[in-house]
C-alpha cells in the first residue's frame, strides 16, 4: 500500500540495497535451539563466494563458543534457506544456489538440544 | 477599557479559544495543509473538548513552583553525595539506559507536539498540543539536570544525545519516535498521545520512577514527581484526541484501529528495554515485568478496550501476542544485552544466585527451563576468566530495529523469523506486527537506518568494531562497555563503601 504522504506516489529511498554494500551482500545465519547466541547474525559476504567460505569460516567464528559446537555431524545438519529446505552444494558460490541478498540461512542439529537441553 | 479582573471562565476563553480568528482572505487549505492527507475526517471542530482548562499565565506559574522544589532537591542531593546512597552501583546503569534512550524522546516529544500543535486547525487542539510541547521540553531539561550530578561519578552518562542518533540499540526508541514524528499529525497524536501517554504510559514511566524509589535514586524520584501532573494532563490529551476523532466521523474508525494496532505495537516493543530493566537491573526489585504487564497492560487495556467499543474500536489483534511473550520477554532482552555488552555504553552483568532464585520464583513456567542453564553457564566462563561476547554482529528486525531475539511462543526455543518480499529486496521481521507494519507502508520502513547493515557499508567508521564503537559511537572502551564486573564505576563504588572487589578477595586470601 502507499505511504499516506503529503507528496503523490511518495517513493522512499533504499537504504540497504545491494549495490551500497561495496561488492558483499548481506547474509543472516541462526543455529535454531542454540540461544546462548540471543539472535541469528549477519554477515557482509561475496555473492560470489562458495558456500565452503560460510561452512568453513564464517559459522565456527560465529558459533564455536558453544560446547556443542565440535559434536555437530555436519552430515545430518538440517538447512533451511529463507523457509524452504535447502541442501547446499559446499563448492558453488552463494548466488550458484539462490543464497540472495538478506537471505536467512538456519541450520538445525537434531539431537544436539542446547545447554542441558534448554534450547540455549 | 475597564480594569476589573476577569473571571477565570472569561479569561480561559480569552486566552484559548480566543486566540483564533476567521481566515478572511487566505484559503484555510493553505493554513492547515497537513489535515486532510491521512483520510481524517474533522467535520467540527468546535465539538473539541479541551482537556485541561489551563491557560498560559497560571501554567508558567503552576510549572515555576514545581521547578523550584526540584532544584532545591537536586543541590542538597549533590551536597549529601546522594550519589554514595543508591543501592548499589548497579543501579546506575538502569539511568544511563533512561538517559541515553528515554530523555531524547521527550526532546523528539517536544518537537513533535508543537509541530501538531501548529497544524490543527482547531484552536482548542492546538493550544493543547503546544502545551504538552512545553511539558516534554521541561522534561528532557530536568532530566540531564537530575543525570548530571551522576555523570559526575558514573561512565557512560557523557554522551548521551550523541549515542542516541548512533548506537544500535537506541536506534530502537529513536526510530520509534522518528516514526511517528514522520507520520501526519492525527496518526502522531494517536502514536504518541493516545498509545503511549494514555495506555503505555505506567510501564515506562512507573517502573523506572519506582524503581529509583526502591533504590536510594532521590534526584530520580523527584523528578518523577516533578513530571506527575504533567503527565496527568497528557493522558486526557491523549483519550481526547481518540474520541473526537471516533466521533467526528465513521470513516476516521478503521483508520484510527489501524494506528492503535500498530502503535501499540511498537510501543510494546520499545518497552522491550523495560522489561529488562525491571527484571535485571534494579538491585532492589519494584515488582516483576510479567507482574507489571498484567495491572497496567491486560488489566487496564481490557477495560479501556471496552469503554471504546461502543466506537467500533476493537483490542489489537496483537495483544494476544504481546501477552504470550510476558514471561519471556525480559529474559531474551537480557540475553542480547549480556551478549553484546562489549557494544553497550552501560554495564551488563549475570544476576547473582540469589537474583536468579526471585527469577525462577517470579517466572516458574519459564526461568529455569529456558534460561537458567544458559546463565549459569555464561557464569561458568566468566569464572573461568572468559566472559562471553557474542563475536558477531545480530540480524535486527526492520520495524522495530531489535536484534532477533524473539521466539516463536507455541515453540520457545525457535526464533521468530518473519519475511516479506518487497520490489524484488528481502525484508526480515521479528513478528507479526513487525512484519504487517511494513507490508502497509514499505516506501516507508525501506529507509530504516539499521545499526548493523550501516556499520557493513561503512557509514559507521571502521574498518575495525573499536573503530566504530570508540569512534562512532563515543563509547569509552574498557570504562562505559563491558561487564560491570571489573569496571571502574564498581571500582569507585568499592572505594566510597570500603569494599573489596571479589577479585581482590580472592587475590588477598591466597
Ligand atoms: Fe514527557
Ligand atoms: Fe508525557
Ligand atoms: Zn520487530
Amino acid at each position: 500500500m502507499a505511504v499516506a504522504a503529503i507528496t503523490e506516489n511518495y517513493v522512499g529511498e533504499r537504504l540497504d540495497r545491494v549495490e551500497n554494500f561495496h561488492g558483499n551482500q548481506v547474509l543472516y545465519v541462526g543455529w535454531d535451539h542454540h540461544l546462548m547466541f540471543c539472535a541469528p547474525v549477519a554477515f557482509a559476504v561475496p555473492p560470489d563466494a562458495p558456500f565452503s567460505k560460510v561452512l568453513e569460516e564464517l559459522i565456527p567464528g560465529a558459533f564455536s563458543l558453544h560446547p556443542e559446537f565440535g559434536e555437530i555431524d555436519w552430515n545430518q545438519v538440517e538447512w533451511h534457506l529463507n523457509a524452504e529446505s535447502f541442501t547446499p552444494d559446499t563448492n558453488a558460490t552463494l548466488a550458484e544456489q539462490g543464497i540472495d541478498h538478506k537471505s536467512i540461512l538456519r541450520f538445525a542439529t537434531p539431537g544436539l538440544d542446547g545447554l542441558k537441553g534448554s534450547g540455549s | 477599557m475597564s480594569n476589573k479582573k476577569l473571571n477565570m471562565k472569561d479569561k480561559y476563553r480569552l486566552l484559548t479559544r480566543d486566540l483564533e480568528w476567521e481566515f478572511s482572505y487566505r484559503d484555510r487549505k493553505e493554513i492547515f495543509p497537513q489535515e486532510d492527507f491521512e483520510g481524517i475526517k474533522i467535520t467540527d471542530w468546535s465539538k473539541w473538548e479541551d482537556p485541561f482548562r489551563l491557560t498560559m499565565d497560571s501554567y508558567w506559574k503552576y510549572q515555576a513552583e514545581k521547578e523550584k522544589k526540584l532544584y532545591a532537591i537536586f543541590d542538597a542531593f549533590s551536597q549529601n553525595n546522594g550519589q554514595q546512597n543508591v543501592t548499589d552501583a548497579r543501579y546506575v546503569n538502569a539511568i544511563k539506559l533512561f538517559l541515553t534512550g528515554v530523555s531524547p524522546l521527550e526532546y523528539q516529544a517536544y518537537s513533535g507536539f508543537a509541530h501538531v500543535g501548529r497544524q490543527f486547525g482547531g484552536v482548542g487542539a492546538r493550544v493543547a498540543c503546544q502545551m504538552q510541547s512545553l511539558d516534554e521540553l521541561r522534561h528532557v531539561q530536568t532530566q540531564i539536570h537530575a543525570m548530571s550530578h551522576y555523570n559526575k561519578h558514573f561512565d557512560g552518562f557523557q554522551d548521551f544525545a550523541h549515542m542516541h542518533d548512533r548506537v544500535w540499540y537506541l536506534s530502537v526508541p529513536k526510530s520509534f519516535f522518528d516514526d511517528a514524528r514522520s507520520a501526519g499529525p492525527f496518526e502522531f497524536m494517536v502514536a504518541i498521545g493516545f498509545s503511549f501517554e494514555y495506555v503505555l504510559t505506567n510501564l515506562l514511566f512507573v517502573p523506572f520512577m519506582s524503581g529509583a524509589a526502591y533504590n536510594g535514586d532521590m534526584a530520580t524520584v523527584t523528578f518523577g514527581f516533578s513530571a506527575q501532573s504533567d503527565e496527568a494532563r497528557h493522558m486526557t490529551l491523549g483519550l481526547e484526541i481518540i474520541k473526537f476523532l471516533l466521533e467526528q466521523h465513521e470513516d476516521n474508525v478503521p483508520i484510527v484501529q489501524r494506528w492503535i494496532n500498530k502503535w501499540l505495537w511498537r510501543g510494546y516493543r520499545v518497552l522491550t528495554l523495560v522489561a529488562m530493566m525491571m527484571d535485571y537491573m534494579l538491585p532492589n526489585k519494584v515488582m516483576s515485568w510479567q507482574e507489571s504487564f498484567e495491572v497496567y497492560f491486560e488489566e487496564a487495556a481490557s477495560s479501556l478496550f471496552k469503554d471504546l467499543a461502543r466506537y467500533g474500536i476493537e483490542m489489537p489483534p496483537y495483544a494476544a501476542d504481546a501477552i504470550a511473550e510476558k514471561e519471556h520477554l525480559s529474559h531474551q532482552a537480557w540475553s542480547i544485552f549480556y551478549n553484546y555488552g562489549h557494544a553497550a555504553a552501560f554495564h551488563t552483568w549475570m544476576p547473582t544466585a540469589q537474583e536468579m532464585d526471585w527469577l525462577s520464583e517470579k517466572y516458574p513456567n519459564t526461568f529455569d527451563k529456558y534460561y537458567r542453564p544458559r546463565f549459569e553457564k555464561w557464569r561458568e566462563m566468566e569464572e573461568a576468566g572468559e566472559r562471553y561476547y557474542n563475536p558477531t554482529l545480530p540480524m535486527l528486525c526492520q520495524t522495530c530495529q531489535i536484534p532477533m531475539g524473539f521466539t516463536d511462543m507455541e515453540n520457545p526455543t525457535m526464533t521468530s523469523y518473519r519475511q516479506s518480499v518487497y520490489d524484488g529486496e528481502r525484508y526480515n521481521f521479528c513478528s507479526n506486527g513487525c512484519k504487517d507494519i511494513f507490508d502497509h507502508e514499505p516506501e516507508k520502513y525501506v529507509q530504516s537506518w539499521m545499526p548493523v547493515h550501516q556499520i557493513f557499508q561503512g557509514n559507521c567508521g571502521g574498518p575495525e568494531m573499536e573503530d566504530v564503537l570508540g569512534d562512532y559511537y563515543r563509547i569509552n572502551l574498557g570504562v562505559d562497555n563491558l561487564d560491570f564486573k571489573g569496571s571502574p564505576d564498581e571500582a569507585r563504588w568499592n572505594g566510597w563503601h570500603n569494599l573489596q572487589s571479589a577479585e581482590d578477595k580472592l587475590k588477598k586470601a591466597s
